[in-house]
């Protein structure tokens, strides 16, 4: 096996031999390394298949920009992890990875076709092809793409790792560990502010931390060794936190940001165990100092994405951080200076390497000293294209003319076994833009910076253009002094010595002999996006670059662009002739890199995804069985099956019981409001539809809200308790809005009115009995109290006491039944309702659930607001007109009921409705029309409640239908997919009319 | 995520609050008094300005008090907090 690790580093423990696998097959590497570096060591370049065209792709970075080393980690259904990358990740023992995107493996790949046929696969490929027939995009085109399409598995089973959140605050927060966040956070620890730094890698310091150039020094010492000392120092900083393996995903207003620490990520499997994962900082800081750094830029030349192509950095940060060599014989292909840095560290270790270079010359110290050391440099040329289909082999390049726009003079082959690019950096304004700060652009070396610092967040060092040491270490220091306000004198007296020079020959896309249609230069690796692509849009009339963007799919994969967006948008300014600073970017949105889902949840999972509110006699239901409904956040039973009933049998059983003899129902859910206050009557007058100031003490009303517009809002019976205090109750899924609703009248629009609300919901525990049994229940339970029908008549109010316990009681019926509500203070709750139970023993009293709420009030007519009611329905719409009052001046929505919309005739309205076979059910929610014949058909309504009725022994339902008040008697069709219903419009009471057994 | 200052509690995270739209708007004391137009001007019509509004606020999760703010809508930034009936700070147009 080859072993391309040829040096010892301190970063690597190469006492610590770590086996993994990738694709099936074991591999060693070390403690220290990544999956990227330990795969290189073995000299696999090849770790993927592109998305598009299927060609063979190698790891081209070290970091988080990384577009083609992405893998599937572990293969268990519910440990299993798409779309990592291998740069990033830090190898343990017992790894598994496999590659993505291929088939049926990585070396041979049947969509490799693809690569074959891309002239048949242009920019907008799927929109100009998947057209027609309309019938092929179901059952041909979709079920095709969704095979070849996306990367990586997701696991199929819930993810059983443990994941957590956490705040923290902090004066001053630094992103990023390298040499000048590391001189911020500093300066700001020692000049006492409480300060946090965070960087993603496992160790501070950069990509200064591995620098080893003799002709790159601070203070006479590598700067390297500098920076280690100041590393040392910082951490003995008392008020200074350090976070590495934590990046920060979303930089939100207001400094929120949201960070992820990865935890056990790097452990082996059996250390994961029973750990927190990852951990979701969320970060409230005084001053932010983004210090993130900058990315290399590749070249976009023909067939630049050969395995073994890497960014020329990258081949530098495995050679002297991890010990790694890319390749034996390596070209150097660069605009600017920093791969002469590869170059002369390449030389160093003994690795064989040659430059070409896009400048006409350039005389920095830095390439005299690679020179000096005979390092062969080509000037003013360019790569034309490369050969090789597993890995790079060789190379051609040419002579550039004097302006730089075609090549001249014979093709030089070259042979290699890696090659380095090098197209400048594109500094990392992620953090910046997402705070909502804008970008200039230099044109000296095409860079978009960051512009307008407001006062609590600033940019240092690469992030901020400044790409040489002299420039970060000093323009760093004296911005964070000016920053925080503070006259730090620790780098006074730093000596820099930085011999790289700064001049650059910026081409985008570069010159070529062959027609740009038959080059393949790729601008992002992991979508497969091309320079031909970017013309071809232009060229079809896209100029917006979020257009081009989105046309072509540049900058769209899991690396968001990293890599490949500044070369979209040079290209765009190139080709239209426009400066690339007026172009614009494409919007940097969060993560900056990808989140899993466990993180962004955290602990919310399972049992805790959402609070659950139970009843006091919630256990009860438990035991005899309920099945439960959600309503709001509250389990309401629905229906209590026995012997193996179904719901329809059980709802039928339950409602004949409360109609015949006794039902009792858990209606402490209902949102009860204590209002209180001199104004108390006055209040209600002008939430309601109807007059409350004549409400005797102890009596009950039953009251419509509406909103402003007129469209009814929530119902419920308020209770007079005494002059100024009243008792009101709302719908369950509406308590908490009402409540909004009415401290926002109270407060902003009548602040003269003395009135107090209190949400007392929680505070009482209700059960509702009813039937014609009812009188005889409750007798047992208060017999001291008066219940006849002159003492205690329908709608109102007694208190009495169970067992020395006050208990509120109310004579008020939502089933038409004579039914009473018994309210005891919460922690009596489910006493109550056993001594309920036990009192209706000899009635057989029924407990029932909300279906036969539904059921029993539907045979009445009752609306529920929400089902009956979408917003849009006026109090008339509901034949309800009784209920709003003529003479009051005023009350919320009272204008909006004589607004020109408000008072057609031809609105949808409430009516019943009978089907003309009993037995036939509606569905709820079923469309209604008069003709079937005529098309388009015009939709009259739909059925809004639908049940068959035990009592009535008939199929009864509630629609809203256009005109429908004037429709009683008329014959209407619900269609439904094999076969249309007859119904007859009717009224919406159905049972019990004169109700009379409200005091049966 | 906006931190705002509760007239009567202090700074607080924006998830303690509710946004209740554009403040000012009277409710019109004889709203049978008014034209369709005149009443659908006070119910719909609302500004949504990109620059300095003013603005409701509720304390939901808090001390459940309605208040004003003056936010820049074209960068979030909170300048002014006050309570209901109080005057909007004249510095603001």
């Amino acid at each position: 096996m080859p072993n391309y690790r040829i040096h010892k580093t301190e970063y690597i423990d190469e006492t610590k031999r770590v086996s993994f696998k990738y694709d099936g097959k074991t591999y060693f590497g070390y403690e220290g390394d990544t999956l990227a570096s330990a795969l290189l060591a073995n000299g696999i370049h090849l770790v993927g298949r592109s998305f598009k065209y299927h060609r063979p792709r190698g790891i081209v970075s070290c970091g988080a920009e990384e577009p083609n080393a992405i893998c599937q980690i572990g293969s268990k259904k519910d440990l299993t992890e798409p779309n990592v990358r291998a740069t990033e990740l830090e190898l343990y023992e017992g790894l598994e990875a496999s590659s993505q995107n291929c088939w049926p493996n990585v070396k041979f790949d049947i969509g490799g076709i693809n690569n074959f046929i891309s002239p048949l696969i242009p920019a907008g490929f799927y929109y100009k092809t998947f057209m027609w027939p309309k019938s092929f995009w179901k059952k041909v085109y979709e079920p095709l793409i969704r095979l070849s399409a996306g990367l990586g598995k997701s696991p199929t089973e819930p993810d059983p790792d443990i994941y957590d959140h956490k705040y923290v605050h902090y004066d001053v927060l630094v992103i990023g560990g390298g040499v000048s966040g590391i001189i911020a956070a500093k300066m700001a620890a020692k000049n006492n502010f409480k300060t946090l730094l965070v960087d993603d890698k496992k160790i501070l310091g950069g990509s200064t931390i591995y620098q080893n150039n003799e002709s790159i020094k601070i203070d006479d010492k590598l700067s390297s060794e500098w920076l280690k000392n100041e590393i040392q120092e910082i951490k003995k900083l008392s008020n200074l936190s350090i976070k590495t393996r934590t990046s920060i995903a979303a930089y939100h207003g207001y400094n929120f940001l949201l960070a992820k620490e990865n935890l056990t990520d790097h452990l082996p499997e059996e250390k994961k165990k029973n750990k927190i994962r990852q951990r979701l900082w969320k970060i409230r800081a005084k001053k932010v100092v983004i210090a993130t750094g900058s990315i290399e830029r590749p070249l976009v030349f023909n067939n630049n994405d050969r395995p073994g192509i890497l960014l020329s950095n990258s081949i530098n940060k495995y050679l002297d951080y991890y010990g790694v060599t890319c390749g034996e014989n390596i070209i150097l292909f660069t605009n600017n200076d920093s791969a002469y840095e590869t170059s002369i560290s390449l030389h160093k270790k003994g690795i064989k390497n040659i430059i070409v270079d896009l400048r006409k010359s350039a005389r920095s110290e830095l390439i005299k000293q690679a020179e000096s050391l005979g390092i062969k440099i080509y000037f003013n040329h360019v790569v034309t294209n490369t050969f090789g289909y597993r890995k790079i082999n060789s190379l051609e390049i040419m002579k550039l003319s004097e302006d730089g726009n075609t090549t001249v003079g014979n093709k030089i082959r070259l042979s290699c076994d890696c090659l380095g690019m090098s197209g400048g950096w594109t500094p990392m304004v992620h953090m910046h833009t997402q705070s909502g700060g804008k970008l200039d652009f230099r044109d000296e070396d095409q860079v978009f910076l960051p512009k307008e610092n407001s006062e609590d967040q600033i940019s240092v060092g690469s992030c901020n253009g400044d790409f040489d040491l002299e420039n970060i270490i000093d323009k760093t220091v004296n911005k964070i002094n000016k920053f925080l306000d503070i006259d730090n004198q620790d780098y006074q007296d730093t000596n820099i010595i930085c011999s790289k020079g700064n001049d650059k020959r910026n081409i985008w896309l570069l010159p070529n002999k062959i027609p740009l249609g038959k080059t393949k230069c790729f601008i992002d690796f992991q979508n497969d996006s091309t320079a031909k692509d970017i013309k071809l849009a232009l060229k079809e009339g896209f100029r917006s670059i979020e257009h081009v963007k989105r046309y072509t799919t540049t900058g769209m994969a899991t690396d968001q662009g990293k890599l490949s967006n500044m070369h979209a948008l040079g290209i765009i300014a190139d080709t239209a002739g426009v400066k690339m600073g007026t172009l614009g970017t494409t919007t940097f949105r969060p993560p900056f890199t990808p989140l899993t889902f466990g993180t962004l949840v955290g602990r919310n999972v399972g049992k805790f995804f959402e609070v659950v509110r139970k009843t006091s006699m919630h256990e009860w239901h438990v035991k005899n069985n309920a099945e439960f409904e959600n309503v709001g956040q509250w389990k309401r039973p629905w229906y209590y099956p026995k012997n193996g009933e179904n719901m329809h049998d059980a709802v039928q059983r339950e409602s004949k019981a409360a109609r015949d003899s006794a039902g009792i129902l858990d209606a402490s859910t209902l949102g009860k409001i204590d209002i209180q206050g001199s104004d108390a009557s006055e209040f209600l007058n002008r939430v309601y539809t109807n007059a409350w100031s004549k409400l005797a003490i102890g009596k009950c009303r039953y009251g419509l809200m509406l909103n402003e517009d007129g469209m009814v809002y929530d119902d419920g019976v308020t209770t007079r308790i005494s002059e100024n205090h009243y008792l009101m109750t709302t719908t369950t899924g509406g308590a908490a809005n009402v409540l909004s609703k009415l401290e926002d009248y109270l407060q902003t629009e009548w602040p003269e009115l003395d009135v107090y609300l209190t949400s007392v919901t929680d505070h009482y525990s209700t059960a509702s009995i009813c039937g014609p049994n009812s009188k005889k229940i409750l007798n047992k339970l208060f017999p001291n109290l008066d219940l006849s029908d002159e003492n205690f008549p329908h709608m109102s109010f007694k208190e009495d006491k169970l067992e020395n316990i006050n208990c509120r009681i109310m004579r008020i019926s939502f089933t038409g039944e004579q039914s009473y509500e018994i309210n005891i203070e919460s922690k009596y709750g489910h006493s109550l309702w056993k001594m309920c139970i036990e009192a209706g023993k000899e009635f057989n009293l029924t407990p029932y659930g909300t279906e036969t709420m539904h059921l029993l009030r539907a045979e009445k007519g009752f609306i529920i607001v929400g089902q009956d009611t979408d917003g849009t329905m006026t109090p008339s719409d509901l034949q309800m007109d009784w209920i709003v009052s003529k003479k009051k001046f005023d009350f919320i929505g009272k204008r909006s009921l004589y607004r020109s919309d408000t008072v057609r005739e031809d609105r949808k309205q409430l009516v019943g409705l009978l089907t003309d076979d009993p037995k036939e059910i509606l569905e709820e929610g079923a469309q209604i029309v008069s003709d079937v014949k005529s098309k388009p058909i015009d939709m009259l309504g739909h059925v809004t409640s639908s049940y068959f009725s035990p009592n009535l022994n008939k199929s009864i339902a509630l629609a809203v239908v256009r005109s429908g008040k004037t429709m009683k008697g008329q014959k209407l069709i619900i269609p439904m997919e094999n076969k249309n219903i007859n119904v007859t419009v009717s009224d919406t009471i159905f049972l019990d009319k004169e109700n009379k057994r409200l005091n049966a | 995520m906006f931190l705002i200052n509760c007239p009567f509690c202090g700074e607080r995270d924006q998830s303690e609050f509710s946004s209740g739209g554009e403040a000012h708007i009277v409710r019109p004391k004889q709203p049978t008094e008014l034209s369709d137009d005149e009443w659908a001007e006070y119910l719909f019509m609302r500004k949504n300005i990109k620059g300095i509004q003013f603005e409701r606020w509720n304390h939901v999760h808090g001390c459940r008090k309605w208040f004003n703010v003056v936010r820049d809508t074209s960068n979030d930034k909170i300048l002014s907090v006050y309570k209901m009936g109080e005057k909007p700070p004249v510095n603001y147009k």
